[in-house]
């Protein structure tokens, strides 16, 4: 199997028009940057909407020009609605999770680095990968165009839990055709997901590069790898509960509306449906889509902090196991979503046990990095600085997990800004940390350039301590028992905590600006970066092997030969204190 | 020089490092956290359980900034050269110390929470306890005794009718026990007494949240579920809704009012007539 080399497995000619090269694309690095561009733009649509969303917690009052522009109904004056705040944030939610945190460092980063640092000219299938962009497109394109029905984007939350979400205009504003635009979205969206996550597994096993054998290939492969089997499963569960959603809002069926509901003063046609299906398929997805979000990012860290400690880790095969159990236990976990919902309370028992296990392979994964730290030479640049600061986020995220994951403690904890809190530190800002630190380090690979390091550090500072100024209050919150998904905060409790609301507002605020220094310096850098040499980081993987940017067939000519594992750091090399992979000369065992 | 400079931004990331544990932690130390006061039996149990898990959480944030902190400031700006050394014990070592450390805090917490878990939900309501039923719908709670003769009239959803006050949908007129069921706005129960709460969803999903109860419950619509809590000081407690529930959501609040058992029984009486 390791023998399978990528010569012989497919070979396309060398695109020509600017259609075929820059839109319609089969070259699977213009897919990767795409996927990148459409991230670029969620991510900084869903920070904007989460802007407002501050302001008017703290601010209800305020009038915010031009908001009215995005919704006459919303935004009367400019003054938000109770309403078009639940808009907001159920189209935060969604572009995050969604366009983002699933994008960016899996379908992005994947699809650019994943043939390269195997060795092979492009992917599998690569007109199923243009698909699969120009897919995720069109899931984007329904998912806006909520913004521009007259009734607005639907307000059930990225979760839309039933029958809220399917039972149409009788549910509230944004839930008749909003709602739909969501659920047509989120299906077409899943079999994009469906699309790539195949291509990965097919090119991961079969165009290997001679000598590539598995335990060769670097963490980020191994991520993107796992990733995309967890990814496989997952969204094919999503895609039919969405259909079956559509159909039970446009179809009459009722497989998540039970009888005898009556809203909006009228008894809804519907019986024999559960909300509870819903929730069970929509989490089966659901928690696996956390580790699509942070399993890339681990990848991506493990691959970058190597390249600056300039010595192995500790143990890459240790890596690669806890990636693995945690892309497993990720499937037994999903009922942790529901301790509270109804179902049997016994079975909360059962879905606590793994999710707290899943503790035990994360915990190894942090000590593997924290341990190989030790006694190393750490550069600081921009790239090691956010892989370095996701450490720090991925355990403050993740330590709130361990209350979490009890069910007797989520009874208190469960729906207030707690939970906010975890999971925008452990999915969202440690995920994002992974992106930020593998554009500022393939950014000379994928451009020619370099990206402005003074900027680049600026940026990491302020999102850094901005993060968790913004997140960690929302522990505090959590346990006082401020609750989530609330507009305005009218309990008489929760006055004396509206200052440390308005601290988050302008911590977001102030971090969400710093974001503009990262776009300024990607686009500044694209053109007038200093120009990067083939190998700039002194790194090992394949990718460091070929030109800046990298030629439409990757390796030109050549096939390459793998003759090492991927973090030949710290050894007596012919170029410095490392071997690359696909270099021929002998290395002296090293500690791994 | 410069990277002397590096070294400077390595060891501010440490410093930084620390400040952000510190900071962390000091509101939890310093017990800044009020959770509201406890009016349950149960209550206690969850409260040790998440005390417990704050100490143990909070080891591990604060102990894994600061060793991240530390070896930034060791291990960044060397001298170019300088030897690399491998972590004593190297991964078999951490990977032992994971297993046998956090594998000991699931079982432990995994075991302990469960006595939180299970006075809520493994006993059922006692014969004795007082039968209340709760209704959620958008955007209020409405609570349903049965009335002297301890029967629930029975819940026909098209006999609804928010205009008449008829909230649960009874049918008085053919059904004798609906006749005395009393319906109120407010969770009004009688001090240290078990209550048995029979949660209806009406439109869509909602929850039942009192903080001070130490209870939350999503409704199910769909599906009647059941909780028992006993409330141990007299006095006025709000209830949320948790569960984002339309437009209204933020909005929908209800009153849990504990009364004296003598304040209790004067109530039923007047609400009868």
């Amino acid at each position: 199997m390791s023998e399978t080399s990528a010569q012989q497995a497919h070979v396309h000619a060398p695109p020509e028009g600017f259609i075929r090269k820059h839109v319609f694309s089969l070259d699977h690095k213009v897919i990767g940057k795409q996927y990148y561009a459409l991230a670029l733009v969620a991510v900084f649509t869903g920070m904007f909407l989460s802007w407002l969303m501050r302001i008017h917690l703290v601010w209800p009052d305020a009038k915010i020009p031009g908001l009215e522009l995005m919704s006459k109904v919303g935004a009367p004056g400019g003054i938000m609605t109770p309403e078009y705040y639940l808009s907001l944030l159920t189209m935060h939610g969604t572009l995050m999770v969604f366009f983002v945190l699933t994008n960016a460092p899996f379908a992005a980063f994947g699809n650019y680095f994943l043939p390269i640092q195997i060795g092979a000219e492009d992917m599998a299938f690569p007109r199923f990968n243009m698909m699969s962009f120009w897919t995720t497109f069109v899931a984007w394109v329904v998912l806006m165009l909520a913004f521009f029905i007259p009734d607005g984007p639907p307000i059930a939350g990225w979760t839309e839990y039933t029958p809220l979400s399917a039972i149409g205009k009788d549910a509230g504003p944004g839930m008749q055709w909003g709602a739909s635009c969501w659920g047509l979205s989120i299906a077409i969206f899943c079999i994009a997901s469906l699309l790539g996550s195949l291509n990965f597994i097919a090119t991961t096993l079969d165009l290997r590069a001679k000598g590539m054998t598995l335990m060769r290939m670097p963490l980020c492969t191994w991520a993107w790898f796992i990733t995309s089997c967890i990814s496989l499963l997952a969204f094919a569960v999503l895609l039919p509960a969405c259909i079956l959603l559509v159909l039970d809002r446009h179809a009459g069926t009722s497989f998540f509306v039970p009888s005898g509901i009556v809203a909006s003063d009228r008894l809804q046609p519907h019986s024999g449906g559960s909300p509870l299906l819903w929730q069970h398929l929509f989490w089966f997805f659901g928690h696996p889509e956390v580790y699509i979000a942070i399993l890339p990012s681990m990848g991506i860290v493990s691959h970058i902090l190597v390249n600056s400690m300039r010595k192995p880790l500790l143990s890459a095969k240790v890596v690669i196991y806890s990636m693995m159990s945690i892309g497993f236990l990720s499937y037994m976990v999903w009922g942790h979503h529901m301790f509270l919902s109804g179902m049997n309370p016994l079975s909360a028992l059962a879905f606590s046990f793994p999710t707290l296990t899943i503790t035990i392979p994360a915990t190894v994964l942090t000590l593997i990095w924290l341990g190989s730290l030790y006694g190393a030479n750490i550069q600081i640049n921009s790239a090691s600085l956010f892989a370095l600061g996701f450490i720090s986020m991925f355990v403050a995220g993740g330590v709130s997990g361990f209350f979490l994951a009890q069910p007797s403690i989520d009874i208190y904890l469960h729906a207030t800004y707690f939970v906010v809190g975890h999971f925008h530190l452990v999915m969202g800002v440690a995920s994002l940390f992974g992106v930020f630190a593998g554009t500022y380090f393939w950014f000379p690979k994928m451009t020619g350039r370099f990206m402005n390091e003074g900027l680049g550090k600026l940026h990491f500072w302020i999102t850094f301590i901005g993060a968790y100024c913004i997140f960690m209050p929302f522990h505090y919150l959590g346990l006082i028992g401020n609750v989530r998904r609330y507009q305005s905060f009218v309990d008489d409790f929760m006055a004396p905590y509206m200052g440390v609301h308005k601290f988050i507002t302008i911590a977001a605020l102030i971090t969400g600006a710093g974001q503009f220094i990262f776009l300024f310096n990607l686009i500044y850098s694209r053109f007038k970066g200093k120009e990067a040499p083939e190998n700039p980081w002194n790194a090992t993987s394949l990718e460091w092997s070929i030109p800046s940017p990298p030629p439409w067939n990757n390796f030109g000519d050549k096939h390459p030969v793998v003759y090492h594992d991927p973090y030949q750091y710290g050894v007596k090399g012919s170029k410095g204190d490392f071997v690359m992979q696909d270099s021929p000369e002998q290395v002296p065992a090293s500690g791994d | 020089m410069m990277w002397a400079w590096r070294g400077t931004m390595g060891k501010f990331f440490a410093v930084v490092l620390v400040i952000i544990a510190v900071a962390s932690a000091y509101p939890i130390v310093m017990h800044h956290y009020p959770l509201p006061e406890d009016i349950s039996t149960h209550g206690h149990l969850i409260d040790e359980q998440l005390n417990e898990t704050m100490i143990e959480a909070g080891v591990a944030f604060v102990g894994a900034q600061l060793v991240l902190a530390f070896f930034l400031w060791s291990f960044t700006g060397r001298k170019p050269g300088s030897p690399l050394k491998t972590f004593p014990g190297g991964a078999k070592g951490l990977v032992v110390f994971a297993f046998v450390i956090v594998g000991i805090e699931v079982l432990a917490l995994g075991v302990m929470g469960q006595k939180a878990w299970a006075s809520v939900y493994f006993t059922p309501a006692s014969a004795d306890a007082v039968q209340v039923q709760a209704q959620a719908e958008q955007f209020a709670f409405y609570f349903r005794y049965p009335g002297p003769d301890g029967k629930f009239g029975g819940i026909h959803p098209e006999k609804i009718d928010e205009g008449n006050q008829n909230y649960f949908g009874l049918d008085p007129e053919n059904d004798v026990a609906a006749r005395d069921d009393i319906v109120s706005g407010e969770l009004v129960v009688p001090v240290n007494k078990e209550i048995h709460l029979m949660l209806h969803g009406k439109d869509v999903g909602h929850s039942f949240y009192v903080r001070e109860l130490r209870l939350q419950q999503d409704f199910m619509p769909g599906l009647d579920l059941s909780l028992h809590f006993t409330a141990t000081k007299v006095g006025k407690y709000e209830i949320v809704c948790t569960q984002l529930c339309g437009l209204g959501h933020y909005n929908m609040k209800g009153y849990l009012n504990v009364m004296s058992q003598a304040d209790y029984d004067a109530w039923l009486k007047q609400q009868s007539q």
